[in-house]
């Protein structure tokens, strides 16, 4: 007993000694690396400023990237057009994040039991699923710039971890119209202008690589159309002050959540809007708050041929609703925290599930398959439909926290909390607090290097993300359990 | 012989050995340059700026191309080929072309806080007008902590600008006559398109090539674009530019006029290039006797 005792202290002061000398030597080569952080590829290559110059870390923007983009990718040093790069200049980035995952959630698991050699499912029970892997989160083709001075573009081709492609993000831009930074006019695919944006996140991870607020729709509603954190098609109007302090936009959208060829509502529009203001708070730094809202209608009824909806053919619209204030407040150099809060409000066809009869998902999802109401299809709301007595608008209320610690431009902590909670249901006497959701997100990146040509980020990140209600049913009751996953991501972030 | 040459190649070794470090002496180095970054303040308004404050925004936006010794050779200054992208400023040598102060003196702080918030066009330098007026200022100090300069000497007093007279036709066409007395046509060109016989030649002090301004592109001067920034930047001079101060030549009165003439160059619209139509004016003639003499 001595013995063991004795061989276990000496493996424990081992290990610790061990463990505390690769912590202090990790440690030592995150905080003593001072080498120069460079600007990444694409702008670059033309301007030859650092990253840091324009991100907060790389690829979230600072105030100076923001307004960057906001003039459409121009410095506005009237150098900005290309013909005054060299010939052999071309704005492409390509980026690329291979992983190591850890995946982990509840389900219920068939449970056997065998008899004389023969397995059959006896019931069945909730356990708990971790995989662990190497993966890819995908590949992206980023070119933008200039065509001329002050008319822009930007084309992203994106492929999800499967490796089917699909255009994130294409569109033109008129920058500076009239010689005023008041119009700027945007056609094309596009990200919202949501001043925290979901498609520049420090984070990868499947729940913690979206900000659960910009995608919120309760349980059983089929209003796919209100998710701001989609890219989507229409036409922007965005206006700015010089030192783009004040920033003011409206675009008018499709009620298609992205999806190309007509496929969704026959006349479908909605309209989103964000205004800001920033201010100067002297040591403390730029602070800006602001608003969106987003309102519309989408399609519910799709027109059919032999009980199968005709694509294109949506009408009957019902209204939605998102809108919410922006909040970046900054604590000196090192510590910020941005703030998004949203109230939702879906039409109460949308939270029977009635809506998008055509298509389960415009950006990256499956297509339905099936007649309404069959295989997990929404359904339609043909002529002579009427909503239960019990029916009511489904509402709900949410916030993201996200908070940065930025030791360097080149290391960055990352903690974010989010909540959403559903006000009201779409049907009396359910569950009050079935679909709510908490976030929780940690995570750093550190860019050991990131030159002209290349960036290169070790990318660790963890996410806890539960949700009410949305998890396995239990056996033993026949209700649904709370859904838990867990994932751990560490991986590389690279491009070049 | 092998042997001999062995014995020198151990002497040429030693002697390297202890002279490399002596090579490094003559060299500044960060710590040499940092002897003054507690003690380098700068006053814009009510606001004190700290050398040491301004490091962090240095380095996340300037040191690319200024360098971290802000001698301007940062990473980014060596694809930066004159006169299409000026290279980046050296800020040890305490020279400055924007300026409200005298030809060879230093700038005011107040001077170069304006050259951050405006950018310079046609240069890398962009407008950095998002940080908060306290960067800025802290930023400024920074910068001049780089150059011993301002240990030894005291910024020149800004240079007088008379209030800006109504312009006027008879106004325009003497600022034409300035324009033709003290020959900006040699290197702006008679229409002001940076085309003037001198223009191919230009180089700055550190014998780099250099364009004159172009009145014609839409751009903006380097150094502002209202009528007393224009006023001040032919009186003053770009300090390590060809463009000399004309303070010594150009009366007060002659100044405003030049201004007025220099607008009816410009792309942009104005009442002086209103007025430069009616009264169909012409380019200056470079072969025609100096007015003086006429």
């Amino acid at each position: 007993m001595w013995v063991s005792r004795r061989w276990l202290l000496r493996k424990v002061v081992r290990f610790s000694s061990s463990s505390a000398a690769l912590f202090v030597l990790l440690l030592s080569i995150i905080l003593s690396a001072s080498r120069p952080a460079n600007a990444l590829p694409a702008f670059a290559r033309k301007y030859g400023l650092r990253c840091s110059a324009c991100h907060e870390s790389w690829p979230m923007l600072n105030y100076f990237g923001q307004k960057f983009k906001d003039n459409g990718y121009q410095l506005m040093n009237d150098r900005d057009s290309p013909v005054w790069q060299n010939p052999s200049y071309w704005p492409v980035t390509f980026r690329i994040t291979p992983i190591w995952h850890r995946l982990s959630t509840n389900e219920n698991v068939d449970v056997y039991s065998t008899v004389n050699g023969v397995s059959t499912v006896t019931g069945n029970s909730i356990q708990r699923i971790t995989s662990t892997g190497f993966d890819l989160s995908g590949l992206d083709f980023h070119t933008g710039g200039t065509l001329n001075k002050n008319v822009s573009f930007y084309v992203l081709p994106s492929s999800d971890p499967t490796g089917a492609f699909h255009f994130e993000q294409v569109f033109g831009r008129l920058d500076n119209v009239l010689g005023s930074s008041w119009l700027n006019i945007k056609l094309g695919r596009f990200e919202l202008d949501n001043l925290l944006s979901e498609k520049r996140i420090l984070t990868l991870t499947g729940n913690g690589g979206v900000y659960q607020t910009y995608h919120f729709i309760p349980v059983g509603d089929a209003n796919i159309f209100g998710q701001i954190g989609d890219n989507q098609f229409g036409l922007e109007y965005m206006g700015h002050s010089a030192d783009d302090r004040t920033r003011i936009s409206a675009s008018l959208l499709s009620s298609n959540d992205g999806n190309v060829g007509l496929t969704l509502g026959a006349n479908s529009y909605n309209g989103f809007f964000a205004g800001s203001q920033a201010f100067d708070a002297g040591k403390l730094g730029v602070q800006r708050l602001g608003f969106y809202v987003m309102a519309g209608e989408a399609a519910t009824y799709y027109r059919t041929s032999g009980g199968i909806p005709i694509p294109g053919s949506g009408i009957d619209n019902k209204g939605f609703s998102r809108e919410g204030f922006v909040g970046q407040f900054y604590l000196g150099q090192h510590f910020d925290l941005q703030v998004v809060t949203q109230h939702g409000s879906d039409s109460a066809w949308f939270g029977q599930g009635y809506g998008n009869a055509v298509a389960t998902d415009g950006n990256g999802g499956t297509t339905c398959v099936g007649n309404p109401g069959t295989n997990g299809c929404p359904v339609d709301n043909t002529p002579g439909t009427t909503l239960p007595s019990n029916a009511r608008n489904p509402t709900w209320n949410g916030a993201t926290f996200e908070a940065h610690y930025v030791y360097s431009p080149q290391l960055i902590f990352i903690g974010r909390y989010e909540f959403e909670r559903v006000s009201q249901q779409a049907t009396v006497g359910t569950a009050s607090n079935l679909g709510n959701i908490d976030n929780y997100v940690i995570g750093f990146r550190y860019n050991p290097f990131m030159t002209s040509r290349a960036g290169w980020a070790y990318h660790n990140e963890f996410n806890v993300f539960k949700q009410t209600g949305t998890g396995p049913v239990n056996p033993a009751t026949g209700l649904p359990t709370n859904l838990t996953v867990s994932e751990l991501l560490l991986g590389f972030d690279f491009d070049f | 012989m092998g042997k001999k040459l062995g014995k020198w190649s151990l002497w040429v070794g030693v002697a390297a050995f202890f002279a490399l470090p002596l090579t490094s002496w003559a060299q500044l180095t960060v710590e040499d340059l940092h002897k003054t970054l507690d003690t380098t303040q700068a006053h814009v308004g009510n606001l004190t700026g700290h050398a040491k404050d301004g490091a962090a925004a240095y380095r996340r936006y300037c040191v690319g191309c200024h360098g971290e010794l802000g001698d301007g050779n940062g990473e980014n200054a060596e694809w930066m080929e004159p006169p299409l992208f000026p290279k980046p400023r050296n800020f040890q040598l305490g020279v400055f072309k924007c300026r409200s102060t005298p030809s060879g003196t230093l700038p005011l702080d107040s001077d170069l806080y304006d050259s951050i918030g405006r950018g310079f066009d046609r240069s890398m330098m962009p407008p950095w007008n998002t940080l908060t007026n306290q960067e800025k200022v802290d930023l400024v100090a920074w910068v001049k902590h780089f150059s011993p300069r301002w240990a030894g000497e005291k910024p020149g007093d800004a240079i007088k600008i008379p209030d800006e007279p109504a312009v006027t036709p008879e106004r325009i066409k003497a600022g034409r006559e300035v324009f033709a007395k003290v020959q900006c046509w040699k290197c702006h060109g008679v229409t002001g398109q940076a085309n003037g016989p001198s223009a191919s030649t230009l180089t700055d002090d550190l014998g780099r090539p250099i364009a004159p301004f172009n009145f014609t592109e839409g751009a903006r001067p380097k150094c502002g674009s209202t009528d007393r920034d224009i006023y001040r930047i032919f009186m003053t001079g770009l300090d390590g530019t060809p463009m000399p101060s004309y303070a010594d030549i150009i009366k007060p009165d002659e100044g405003w006029n030049l201004v007025f003439y220099l607008r009816t160059l410009m792309s942009q619209k104005s009442v002086e290039k209103e007025m430069a139509k009616k009264l169909d004016l012409k380019p200056v003639d470079p072969n025609a006797p100096p007015p003086a003499a006429q």
